[in-house]
């Protein structure tokens, strides 16, 4: 499978793993991917995850105390596979993966028929080995694009990238927030001279008026904590509870904010297909 | 990580460490994107500043003027007759503005934060030390000032929360994870990527993502540096070994750094043994830890077999971490420092035998490498000497104390 982002928005859907069970995660991941999400990130728990807001740390805690682990989230993402077309990645802090080994973990994820993979804490210059291994393998290397990352760092971790890049929306960490940041425009195009990969922007959305809004300067949307907050709070119907979210996402914007959403969108789309696929696989 | 070619490069240019970020293998910069712009800021400042001799100037003023340096290096008569052997000296950082030797890293870097022009200074604690001195320079540098110190920890350091909060700094409490210096560190973290623009991280050990390693450590060496001098003009010969305690590390690294050179010091560092060798009774990191990436750098690493971080326990909340600094990890695999663990009732021991030998009360985390010294120092020789790092005093201790000790029991010091 490539990554690929045929809608605009594309919807790329962050869960934790494990939270509150595997086979729930399963099944999330499942409706994500037939609700519209075109890339699923399954989300590996850490014990700290300094990234990351007070939404995902519970259900950190929570995957956790099922004792869940990096290779519980490859054996899922086996699982997941075989049942949809949608990207696959996995979304992991550095340490379960240096733990597992570099080398085993890039080789266990192709296994696994997993797309690529983004490691929050692991900036380009430390990515060599990571790089080449997940290279080999044809694994996408998704790095993030920060608010306050410098031109030469923007250069060099779109050279780096495979897949997509990962925009930050503002400085912080994950979580829902009302308002969207004026940054995320402003970075996208900054990021947009150094490659013609897919662009997706997270941290923060949470809301379709969001997610239209990144449509008019992006190629895909991030939603983590709000999936994982509705996770969290429809116990047992879980699945159902992130679909019907989603496809309010979604929901085809009207009017003319949605003709601008399709000129817009339509700038970048055969660039973001062609090396969109060169880069993924 | 690194092939051994890379090592070997690296060792070579680890005298300085600021060049590589590495130390060995250990070391380097793990963090999410926002914050490397930021790093990136403060390695480039800190290596203009350590050039620019008003910079040192003024930091030699303030440690002087405003912290009370040089410290003394005192000879522990009564402690060296009662043990018997080697002479034992105190490198008294205990009298240090503030209590202990955090300060002389706070100083430092509240001078970078006025050269960034950032006017919001964020921190951890665990024992409160840190936080103490932080608080204090933002005091004195009219910097805003937020502490994330774990609530377990507040709990057992409760005057030095009321230190803090009388010196005007917002200290927060921390409920996730163990509620200790780990968490504190998060949370710290977590405030910095999203106010990284105008807020200074003021990490207060030798941990975290280059340059913190390497410019914590400059900013103690100056323990070391007086104790080489003192010990010479005391002695005339250099201490056979310096004992000194390791969470983070940065007052160990403070005090070896000047005698790394010299082969035949023994250099000591003491880690936390809490009440056991099983994972999550204790600190020590050589005895149970794995390499792994904790907090921005490359170390030794308590955790289990998936790399989830183990919890920890010591009677110090200052020693209570499961990484360190990754120079210590570099002095032990290459054999120029020794680590070894010390319980907690053998620190609580060192703690009373120090107070009533020589009216000395250490802090909790000092006691440890009181400890050690006190089982080195019979086995040597009398002309020998060991200098033992008081890091700071007890009285933040007082509540942990007054529970753990029976003092009838005790008496026997005299």
């Amino acid at each position: 499978m490539a990554l690929r982002f045929t809608n605009r928005p594309a919807l790329v859907a962050y869960i934790t793993c494990g939270d509150p069970d595997l086979r729930t995660s399963r099944e999330v991941a499942l409706a994500a991917a037939s609700s519209g999400a075109e890339v699923i990130e399954l989300g590996v728990p850490f014990s700290d995850p300094v990234a990351d807001g007070g939404i995902i740390q519970r259900a950190s805690e929570r995957a956790l105390r099922n004792r869940v682990s990096l290779g519980d989230v490859l054996a899922l993402a086996r699982d997941v596979r075989r049942e949809t077309a949608a990207g696959l990645i996995v979304f992991s802090y550095l340490n379960p993966v240096l733990q597992m080994g570099i080398e085993s973990f890039a080789s266990r994820a192709a296994d696994a028929g997993l797309d690529g993979a983004l490691v929050i804490d692991l900036p380009t210059e430390e990515a060599a080995q990571y790089c080449q291994e997940m290279r080999k393998r044809e694994l996408a290397t998704i790095f993030l694009a920060a608010p306050t990352s410098t031109e030469a760092r923007l250069r060099r971790l779109a050279e780096a990238s495979t897949g997509f890049v990962y925009a930050v929306s503002r400085t912080g960490v994950t979580g829902k927030r009302a308002e969207f940041p004026p940054d995320a425009e402003k970075l996208v195009s900054r990021v947009r001279r150094y490659t013609k990969l897919p662009i997706a922007v997270g941290f923060g959305i949470s809301s379709p008026a969001q997610v239209r809004a990144v449509a008019g300067f992006a190629d895909a949307a991030v939603v983590g904590s709000a999936i994982v907050e509705k996770i969290e709070a429809n116990p047992g119907k879980e699945a159902q509870a992130v679909a019907e979210f989603l496809q309010q996402l979604l929901r085809a914007p009207t009017t003319e904010l949605g003709m601008s959403v399709v000129q817009s969108g339509r700038r970048n789309r055969g660039q973001t297909e062609s090396y969109g696929r060169r880069g993924a696989r | 990580m690194a092939t051994s070619a890379i090592t070997k490069k690296r060792a070579r240019s680890s005298a300085t460490g600021l060049q590589a970020g590495r130390f060995g293998p250990w070391g380097g910069r793990y963090v999410p994107e926002t914050l490397m712009a930021a790093l990136e800021e403060l390695e480039r400042e800190y290596r203009q500043a350590r050039r620019d001799p008003r910079f040192k100037a003024r930091l030699s003023h303030l440690l002087n003027s405003y912290a009370g340096r040089p410290t003394s290096l005192y000879f522990a008569r009564r402690l060296t007759e009662k043990l018997g052997g080697a002479k034992i000296y105190l490198k008294r950082e205990d009298l240090l503005h503030t209590g202990a030797h955090k300060i002389n890293n706070c100083l430092g870097q509240a001078l970078l934060v006025e050269r960034m022009g950032k006017s919001r200074v964020v921190a951890e604690t665990g024992a409160g030390q840190h936080g103490v001195a932080t608080a204090t320079v933002c005091a004195l540098f009219g910097f805003q000032c937020v502490v994330y110190m774990g609530t377990e920890d507040m709990q057992r350091q409760e005057l030095n929360v009321f230190r803090m909060r009388l010196l005007g700094t917002d200290v927060r409490g921390v409920e996730s994870g163990s509620r200790t210096l780990k968490d504190a560190i998060n949370e710290a973290m977590r405030d910095w990527v999203t106010n990284v623009r105008t807020t200074h991280y003021l990490l207060g050990s030798v941990l975290g993502a280059h340059p913190y390693p390497s410019m914590v450590r400059d900013f103690h060496t100056v323990i070391g540096r007086e104790a080489r001098r003192q010990i010479l003009r005391s002695e005339g010969r250099l201490p056979a070994a310096i004992i000194a305690c390791v969470g983070g590390g940065s007052n160990a690294i403070g005090i070896f750094y000047p005698f790394l050179k010299d082969r035949r010091v023994g250099l000591v560092g003491v880690e936390a043994g809490g009440r056991g060798p099983g994972l999550g009774e204790h600190a020590a990191r050589f005895r149970g830890g794995r390499p792994g990436v904790l907090q921005g750098t490359y170390s030794y690493v308590l955790q289990d077999q998936n790399g989830q971080i183990a919890a920890t326990h010591s009677v110090s909340a200052g020693l209570d971490y499961p990484s360190i600094g990754p120079e210590h990890a570099w002095l032990a695999d290459s054999g120029r420092a020794e680590y070894v663990a010390v319980d907690d009732e053998e620190a609580l021991e060192a703690c009373l035998l120090l107070s009533q030998t020589e009216g000395i009360i250490p802090a909790l985390e000092s006691a440890h490498a009181v400890a050690e010294a006190a089982k080195r120092a019979p086995a040597m020789k009398k002309s020998e000497s060991i200098i033992v790092n008081i890091s700071g005093r007890g009285d933040k201790d007082m509540g942990i104390l007054g529970k753990k000790v029976k003092l009838d029991a005790c008496a026997s010091g005299k």
